[in-house]
């Protein structure tokens, strides 16, 4: 690899300003993510975490800003990113196994009228050890708990061997072996200098989970190492107060009249 | 019985409905899937009703009455009241069961008004555009299954070939997008496969019932499998029997119209799914129920009796049923029970005074009660 | 004007409004296709009724019909809670097979009959006014007029009876229940109001014309307005605009009038559609091209403001960057400029710009809101 390359944060926003119907979600959001981080983004409920996800993922369109992925747009950078959406976004009753759940992350690179063969059978059985969930390929989806539903997916952006990583709350609702599992899969991958981006809602684990932060309410509070910005009064700024507690309102509803 | 099947060969009439019944039978059985899935068993409704005007817009327009022709009329009519639900609920605070009756209503009316102020044209051949209102089998001759043939094959065609995106679309959009699948594309172009589908029907069951076989095949089907393909696979299946044994019964019985008897065998199907298949049904879960019922019953004699004996020097003393029933607070089923654990080797009964654990019984539920209680304990 | 023509208006007035009471709830509780479900489904209650009695103007055919459209939203609930399909679903199970029957119950044995199911399903209008109601002898006016006059009280009734608790169980079902109200009992009631107005209104306008009746005039009025009282005046209001022009368009064209007054009712909602105010696709679009400027020259503010101060304000504050890190067209960049400038947020200082203390505030402003 060119040595240029190392230079490039992993993620770079500029300015970036999201907006539903001209009332601003994002406010000129800032962010600069070196590579080989494990970032976690906190702020209160509607702060605009997840739209902020979607929106880097080219899911929602911006009202300014721009968002580079190693240095590049993302329609170019694709290939290099891995998406893990919130567990409860799926019909879980939807007839497929885990295998073929896992599968759906090589659609990716398969391009079209390509059917997933050996190779891509492999990848998954090999990204579901990884997850512990390899004795349950064949099963039905619906018979997972939230747990396992999530370690399917989280096996599914394996399966991407992207190197960035977005995932929407991961830990939203599974048990402590999914959570241990999950928080030493993410160390591993950060040692192997993949970046990943954690939209988190446990204030307490923060500083043991996580070596990056992002404090968000629709603009961004502060972002940098844990150690040095993941801070009571950053907190303060961010979940505190009758300002916070304003934005979260109206936030929310946003999304709301964006959600139906 | 024979003698209907020998007809299904010999009789051309016959022979023409069942092989129209069957293919639209396949066609709305397997795209239905889809919309059964993505929670639009509705908007095939909504889409049947909106396809009416276009049947009479393109007979105004071009002043025939060739099936394609008519079918282009029911797709684009269809295609455009979709296009309206997705463009109400999107801009308004309407919600999408408003948007779809809104559609349903409206555009069935609309076609209404065409069709009667085309039957009072002067000197036009009006007569028969009304058969897409309740649908007339009996009057699909080989021309229009050929125009099926010619609309439903490439539709099955597309879905083959954008399976694994439409797979991806159904079940987590976002992901598909963000793996760069046009998903906006994709979606237009299933709803439209679902529009064709829709569109074919229209003559053999009409506006009104033309959901059912969108709906019903693909409700049995999921209840036999947890795969896509074999629920799409199962769907057709089903929807092709429904038509062809649709159209046997009703040219078999005088007076029965085939649109409505062949959504009633597909709604049969459908019920007998919902109560019988296995893992899912009905009647199978209840069963299943039962069973774990019992077994809790079972588990809590053998813990009573484990608990007695631990009042014992002599584990394998016994003790009276009665103090037994005593203990189950009247859940009932102790004597079945009590059988049920001596068949596993479990209790043993003792002449005269009762029953007991054997060895084997106490060890069991040593492990079962005891173990159980420290692991509770542990991870607390 | 002949007496047919104001009977056939009247008639069709009346039936709207009584159908848009019942229909504002079924919008508002999000159970719209019900409405469709219940009168194609009451075809299998009719048809029954009419073998016992052989009379369509039999007041048990109000009754077996209002049975049939509780079975049927028993049977899609029913349906539903096996967790085996979704409520779509269901509804989509259910009433095509009563429907079903009834059409084949009707072919088979009821062939000669005055009961056919285009009839149901279409209503024809055009016939209502010949089938008189007499009292005493006296011709007092169409059968059909009395019979939704009847069936319009009643819906009136339970509304102005039930107002309260309506709209608690509409807009929170939980706190009904909790202070006492039976929301599945409003909700049966209501259900089977709907099911006695379409099998009152089948006759002479046939169920489609119903469905259109029940959702239209109140999703329309549903974009013009946020009470409930209002909501309700409105939506019978927009009925019976729907009702009159459609019977002079039908009028016009020769044609069923049904279908005409249907059409009517999906024409006044997509001119609300398009023109309400506020809400309409017109005052949106009109309200996205004012705010547009002012939310760049906002989102211009606090841009500026969230860079002052910094070490990088040199480089993001320049006018040569700005449209660079905006993403924003170099032309776009210069009209935002140019509004923010006028409005007095900001000064420029050699292709450097600045907050003023207003742009400031509003930047502050814009953050917190």
């Amino acid at each position: 690899m060119p040595e240029i390359e190392i230079q490039v944060p992993a993620i770079e926003v500029t300015d970036l300003t999201v907006a539903y119907n001209e009332k601003p979600v994002l406010w000129d959001i800032d962010l600069e993510v070196p590579r080989g981080k494990l970032m976690a983004i906190v702020g209160p409920n509607g702060a605009g975490k997840t739209t902020f996800m979607k929106t880097v993922l080219g899911l929602i369109k911006s009202a300014a800003g721009q968002v580079l992925i190693e240095g590049k747009p993302y329609t170019k950078a694709r290939h290099l990113v891995g998406y893990v959406p919130q567990r409860g976004s799926v019909d879980w009753d939807f007839p497929t196994t885990v295998l073929d759940v896992v599968m759906m992350g090589s659609y990716g690179t398969l391009g079209w009228l390509k059917r997933p063969g050996r190779q891509e059978k492999d990848d998954a059985f090999t990204a579901l050890e990884k997850v512990g969930m390899a004795k349950f390929a064949n099963r039905q989806i619906s018979q997972l708990s939230g747990g396992q539903q999530q370690r399917v997916f989280l096996a599914r952006a394996l399966v991407q061997d992207a190197e960035i990583y977005f995932m929407d709350e991961p830990f939203q609702g599974v048990d402590a072996t999914t959570e241990r599992t999950i928080i030493q899969l993410l160390k591993e991958m950060s040692d192997a200098n993949k970046t990943v981006v954690v939209v988190h809602h446990d204030l307490q684990t923060v500083p043991e989970y996580f070596d990056w932060v992002m404090l968000l309410n629709v603009r961004k509070i502060a972002s940098g190492p844990v150690s040095e910005v993941f801070t009571e009064n950053n907190l303060r700024l961010t979940y505190g107060g009758k300002v916070a507690f304003l934005s979260h309102h109206e936030a929310g509803e946003m999304f709301e009249e964006k959600d139906q | 019985m024979i003698e209907l099947l020998t007809n299904l060969f010999t009789d051309y009439t016959l022979r023409t409905v069942a092989l129209g019944s069957g293919l639209l039978g396949i066609v709305s059985g397997a795209l239905g899937s889809y919309a059964v899935l993505r929670r639009q068993s509705l908007l095939g409704d909504a889409i049947s009703h909106a396809a009416l005007p276009g049947i009479g817009i393109a007979f105004l327009l071009t002043g025939s009455k060739s099936p394609i022709i008519l079918l282009l009329g029911a797709i684009v009519a269809g295609w455009f009241g979709t296009i309206q639900v997705m463009s109400i609920v999107r801009h308004t605070r309407i919600k999408e069961d408003t948007a779809l009756g809104i559609v349903l209503s409206v555009f069935f009316g609309f076609g209404l008004v065409i069709l009667t102020f085309i039957q009072k044209m002067p000197n036009a051949s009006q007569a028969g555009l009304d058969k897409y209102l309740f649908g007339q089998a009996a009057t699909l001759i080989e021309q229009d299954v050929w125009v099926m043939a010619g609309l439903g094959v490439p539709a099955l065609l597309l879905m083959g070939i954008f399976w694994k995106e439409f797979k991806l679309l159904s079940f987590d959009p976002d992901y598909g997008a963000s793996l760069g699948m046009p998903i906006r594309v994709m979606d237009i172009l299933l709803t439209t496969l679902i529009v064709v589908a829709i569109a074919i029907g229209l003559q053999t069951v009409g506006v009104v019932l033309m959901s059912a076989m969108i709906v019903a095949p693909a409700a049995a089907a999921r209840q036999w499998t947890d795969r896509l393909g074999t629920m799409v696979g199962l769907s057709a299946f089903f929807g092709a029997i429904s038509g062809v044994v649709g159209s046997i019964i009703s040219s078999a019985m005088l007076k029965m119209p085939t649109g409505p008897t062949i959504v009633l065998v597909m709604s049969a199907i459908a019920i007998f799914s919902l109560l019988f298949a296995p893992n899912r049904g009905v009647v199978w879960t209840w069963l299943r129920m039962r069973s774990n019922h019992r077994q809790l019953q079972v588990k809590a004699v053998l813990e009573d009796l484990y608990i007695l004996a631990q009042q014992h020097e002599n584990r394998e003393h016994a003790h009276p049923i009665g103090v037994l029933k005593t203990m189950s607070n009247g859940h009932g089923g102790v004597d079945r029970s009590l059988e049920e654990l001596e068949s596993q080797g479990l209790a043993k009964k003792v002449v005269v005074v009762g029953w007991a654990l054997t060895p084997k019984g106490f060890d069991s539920a040593h492990n079962e009660f005891d173990s159980e209680s420290e692991n509770v304990r542990s991870s607390n | 004007m002949s007496a047919a023509q104001i009977e056939i208006q009247l008639i069709g007035s009346v039936v709207a409004v009584a159908c848009a009471l019942p229909g504002v709830f079924l919008v508002l509780r999000r159970m719209s296709l019900m409405s469709d479900a219940i009168s194609h489904a009451i075809l299998f209650g009719i048809v029954i009724a009419f073998f016992v009695t052989h009379d369509l103007t039999s007041p048990f055919l109000v009754i077996a019909a209002a049975l049939t459209g509780v079975l049927t939203v028993s049977l899609v609930e029913l349906l539903t809670r096996t967790g085996l399909v979704r409520e779509d679903a269901s509804i989509g199970l259910v009433f095509p097979v009563l429907f079903s029957i009834g059409v084949i119950l009707i072919s088979r044995y009821a062939g000669n009959v005055h009961l056919d199911t285009d009839a149901i399903l279409l209503g024809e209008l055009a016939f209502a006014p010949f089938q008189r109601f007499e009292l005493f002898g006296v011709d007092i006016g169409p059968k059909s007029f009395w019979l939704m006059l009847g069936i319009l009280l009643l819906n009136v009734t339970f509304i102005v009876l039930f107002f309260k608790e309506l709209k608690l169980a509409t807009f929170d079902a939980g706190l009904a229940a909790a202070i006492g109200f039976s929301p599945l009992l409003l909700h049966y009631i209501l259900m089977s109001l709907v099911s006695i107005t379409a099998v009152g209104a089948f006759d002479a306008v046939g169920s489609i014309l119903v469905v259109a009746f029940m959702i239209a005039p109140p999703a329309t009025a549903y974009l013009l307005t946020n009470r409930l009282s209002i909501l309700i005046v409105l939506s019978a209001f927009v009925g019976i605009l729907s009702a009159v022009s459609g019977y002079w368009v039908a009028h016009w064209l020769d044609a069923s009038i049904a279908g005409s007054m249907a059409s009517m009712s999906g024409v006044i909602f997509g001119l609300t559609f398009v023109f309400a105010p506020g809400r309409g696709l017109y005052a949106i679009a009109q309200r996205h091209r004012t705010q547009r400027w002012e939310f760049a020259g906002r989102m211009l503010t606090v841009h500026l403001y969230q860079h002052e101060g910094l070490a990088e304000e040199s480089v993001e504050n320049r006018i040569d960057h700005l449209g660079e890190h905006m993403q924003w067209e170099s032309t776009f960049a210069a009209r935002v400029i140019r509004y923010a400038l006028k409005k007095e947020y900001l000064n420029e200082n050699d292709g450097f710009l600045q907050l003023t203390e207003s742009g400031r505030t509003l930047a502050q402003k814009a953050i917190v809101e």
